[in-house]
């Protein structure tokens, strides 16, 4: 496999394969493949151009865009109790998640915080929407692969937790629970008790998919050593979450920054793995789905008795200020960065979707790799066309 | 066949029946492969029924999936090649009807009872390679290009590990006709042991093993599916192909599903036969009519018991990349069956 | 022990799983012939009680897509008491809600003032075309029956 060492040299190959007159004994003609827009792996409406030689690409350019929905703009005019139900839409597999930091961020510049009792089920239901968003990916990896049965197995399990979501919010995929200054309404009873059997039960789901495609010797020999992923270059292209705890990066947001949620309060651990490659993304997916069960176990015993709302007025104006806050969200760093004129909408918000950031490291990652690799590399680094597109 | 009705019937006679015969032997294994272990197993594994509305149980499902391919429309891209476009599935398709004329399902129930029918078998094995090629090319699609690439070299690289494990059996039994490797196997003696015959999976397992894994490439099945691979090259060869044209590429692909697993039953398991010292038969001669009727179930039950075998690891495993699958082939596979068939060889000659 | 190989524990994984659907039945529902119960709180459709409503617009304002159409009239009704003045209510002449806009928020329930908006698990109103999605206030009204009780809160949850 021909690795070659930058991206110079690449653009320059590929002008080289298209003109093929000048040198025509040994030059092969290179095909353009367009992986996308419609492609069964591109989780919806993601582009890669890829430049091929034979089946090696010889570069590869990802080109987003296709499902842009404007949200950013469509914020600055709606409300504040609006834009939660807007933004649920950006990672629709972990969307709860999706509402945490931008709540988070207008409480930080009405200087309010939500009750105890509030930050705790709201930590408890981000943490919920992170194994309802990864155990989709575990069972999607196998697809990606051709082992159709993971997928069933994923949707089965995942269902569970859905239900609980369903339960608490009343939205399966878009909770719009959360609101400025608290949540929507309190749990309804019997929900903690079902909780626990779910996170038994997500639980076996791990060891389950463990057993059927992570011990899978030809699961190992298509993921181990492929698409390596240094940790200078993780950083450079600022990659988040578990793609970049894979390379050895020990950063974890629900850890290293003070938030008022309720991280602290359970005893868990940030996993890390050496190898920057495949398998080690979707290990340390999988641990940190367990790692999320634990945290949702450790949680449910300590809900403090309470009020769910701090006192907020009923119509919400936001003082005037800026504000970031960015979250660990299932597909990484999320953060909003709200500006407010002292309006009832923001004046301004930029978010920071993790998937954005995730694929911008494709053109790096994808050169010299096989065909079926684009793909294995493609389901590892773990993108969601809306949180992409936004 | 002619003789299974005991009466002289001519010669345009035989050759509907055989005609009819072959039609059933190509379509029932399917149709049975289909119902059975796509819907129904394939379901089962991933804690669902599968089909239940057509029929009991939905048992007519892949009638009206027939029904609902023969009524699309048959489309061919703007830039194909159409006539060899067309052409296609059909050679695929002919693969598979030439393979099942050398089957034998009972002493007289055969369609042809050719000296060299392994070779034959083997030889026209390989004409479904041509057939996926010209999809592949003709369809002017890059996807279906490079699946039609991966078929043939696949489909080439696996056939050699088929006819040497293959080679193995024919050294055992002496013979390259059917009908002589399964009355070999029902006749003969696991260590002086009678009563189970010698059915060549105990004295050939490597070679069984060899011939499994590589009817699992020959089939495109996973772990080897990456002609298809729904997932890079959207359906590889496949991908331009639409309603009864998609229909007969479906067909030939689980047809040839259980026409391998009944040549390796054939020539693993014993094919039609039941161990002759049950009944003290000593030849093919002393064999009674029933067996006729009887073999062709017998076929059956093995040839399910195979295909279980190769749809469950289907479902079960992810698939190899493209060069992991040469190296497979020809650095472990084909040294194995060679190192089998010099032992074989060397056993045969000593014993 | 020595270790199993991964291959043959995924074969056992789907074996098991196979035997499982076998034994205890599956996991999915045959949809039409056997349904889910969704939970209480589930936003299946938004049902109106009518008496309630005052044509007082806050929850066509504060809907993201706008897709509630409300149109009221201002009108005398009898006095509550005999002699007394008559008063001046809101008629309700009209009020839609635009399914196939509608993105399921609860925003509009949860500002109704005057407990007129309610959610209702329901979810079979599913239309052939696009435009039978818009109902109106006869439709939202029959869907107050299927409205069930607000669940009993978790231990420790204070009631407002």
């Amino acid at each position: 496999m021909t690795m070659l060492s930058d991206r110079q040299q690449l653009s320059y190959i590929a002008s080289q394969a298209a003109d093929a007159r000048l040198n025509v004994e040994l030059e092969t003609e290179g095909m353009t493949l367009n992986i996308g827009p419609q492609h069964p792996a591109t989780h919806g409406t993601l582009r890669i151009i890829c430049r091929l030689d034979g089946e090696q690409v010889v570069w590869a350019e990802p080109s987003a865009g296709y499902m842009h929905r404007g949200y950013e703009k469509l914020t600055e005019v709606r409300t504040f109790p609006q834009v939660t139900t807007l933004i649920n839409r950006i990672d629709w597999l972990g969307s709860f998640a999706n509402e945490v930091p931008f709540i988070l961020a207008a409480e930080k510049l009405m200087e309010i915080e939500a009750p105890p009792r509030a930050q705790v089920i709201r930590t408890i239901l981000f943490e919920l929407s992170r194994i309802a968003n990864v155990s989709l990916f575990l069972g999607d990896l196998g697809v990606q692969m051709g082992a159709i049965t993971p997928v069933f197995l994923a949707f089965r399990d995942r269902e569970y937790v859905l239900n609980l979501i369903e339960g608490a919010t009343g939205g399966r995929f878009h909770p719009n629970f959360d609101r400025i200054g608290g949540l929507k309404d309190d749990l309804p009873k019997g929900w903690i008790d079902e909780t626990r059997q779910v996170m038994i039960k997500l639980q076996q789901f791990c060891d389950t998919i463990e057993d059927l495609l992570f011990g899978n010797e030809i699961f190992q020999s298509r993921m181990r050593g492929i698409g390596i992923i240094p940790a200078d270059i993780a950083k450079s292209y600022g990659l988040s979450g578990a793609n970049l705890r894979a390379s050895g990066i020990d950063y974890d947001l629900r850890r290293d920054q003070e938030l008022p949620m309720a991280w602290d309060k359970a005893d868990w651990r940030v996993w890390t793995h050496p190898d920057g490659d495949s398998f080690a993304r979707c290990w340390v997916r999988l641990q940190e789905t367990r790692e999320s069960c634990k945290i949702v176990e450790q949680l449910l015993d300590q809900i403090p008795a309470g009020p769910i709302m701090t006192k907020v007025p009923r119509i919400i104006k936001v003082p005037e200020g800026e504000a970031w806050v960015a979250t660990e969200n299932p597909l990484g760093e999320m953060g909003y960065y709200v500006v407010s004129k002292g309006d009832l909408g923001p004046f301004r918000v930029k978010i920071r979707s993790a998937s954005f950031n995730n694929i911008s490291v494709v053109p790096w990652a994808l050169k010299g790799v096989y065909v079926p690799d684009v793909i294995t590399i493609l389901a590892s680094l773990y993108f969601i066309l809306g949180d992409i597109d936004r | 066949m002619s003789a299974v009705l005991a009466v002289e019937v001519p010669y345009w006679g035989q050759s509907l029946l055989r005609v009819l015969g072959g039609l059933v032997a190509v379509l029932l294994p399917a149709g049975t492969i289909v119902y059975l272990f796509l819907f129904k197993m394939m379901s089962f594994m991933q804690s669902r029924l599968g089909p239940m509305e057509a029929g009991p149980y939905g048992s007519l499902q892949l009638v009206a999936e027939v029904g609902k391919w023969m009524q699309k429309e048959d489309l061919a891209p703007e830039n194909a090649d159409r006539t060899i476009f067309k052409m296609a599935p059909l050679v695929v398709l002919v693969s598979t009807f030439l393979l099942v004329a050398v089957i034998p399902f009972g002493p007289d129930a055969y369609f042809t009872n050719f000296a060299v029918g392994v070779f034959f078998g083997l030889a026209v094995s390989s004409i479904s390679v041509l057939g996926i090629l010209i999809a592949g090319w003709a369809s002017a699609n890059k996807y279906s290009l490079l699946g039609g690439l991966r078929a043939a070299g696949q489909l080439i690289a696996y056939e050699l590990p088929l006819v040497l494990a293959t080679l193995g059996v024919v050294i055992q039994a002496e013979s390259m006709n059917f009908q002589e490797i399964v009355v070999a196997q029902n006749t003969g003696a696991i260590f002086g042991f009678e009563w189970l015959g010698n059915p060549f999976i105990f004295t050939q397992f490597i070679g069984f093993l060899i011939f499994m894994i590589a009817v699992q490439a020959e089939l495109t099945q996973a772990p080897f599916d990456m002609p298809i691979a729904e997932s890079e090259l959207v359906s590889g060869y496949m991908t331009e192909y639409s309603g009864f044209r998609f229909l007969i590429f479906f067909i030939a692909e689980f047809a040839t599903a259980g026409i391998f697993a009944l040549i390796a039953s054939l020539l693993f398991l014993g094919g039609w036969g039941v161990p002759f010292v049950w009944f003290d038969w000593n030849s093919l001669d002393d064999v009674s009519w029933w067996m006729n009727l009887v073999g062709p179930l017998i076929m059956l039950t093995k040839m399910l018991l195979l295909t279980f075998i190769i749809m469950w690891v289907r479902f079960s495993y992810p698939r190899f990349r493209e060069d992991q699958l040469q190296t497979f082939a020809w650095k472990v596979l084909i040294p194995l069956s060679l190192a089998n068939i010099g032992i074989t060889a060397i056993l045969k000659v000593a014993v | 022990m020595p270790k199993v190989p991964g291959l043959i524990k995924g074969l056992g994984v789907t074996l098991g799983t196979l035997g499982k659907t076998v034994t205890e039945g599956a996991a999915t529902v045959q949809y039409p012939h056997e349904k889910e119960a969704p939970p209480v709180r589930a936003r299946g459709v938004i049902a109106l009680h009518e008496g309630n409503c005052t044509a007082c617009m806050l929850c066509a304002r504060s809907c993201p897509d706008w897709c509630i159409y409300i149109e009221g009239h201002k009108q005398l009704a009898p006095p509550r008491r005999a002699g007394g003045k008559p008063r001046q209510v809101n008629h309700l002449d009209r009020f839609d809600i635009d399914y196939a806009l509608c993105m399921y928020c609860g925003i509009c329930v949860e500002v109704c003032p005057f407990d007129a908006l309610f959610w209702s698990p329901e979810y079979e109103y599913s239309e052939p075309r696009i435009a039978d999605l818009l109902h109106d206030k006869d439709k939202l009204g029959e869907w107050m029956e299927t409205v069930p009780e607000a669940p009993a809160l978790e231990a420790g949850a204070q009631s407002k």
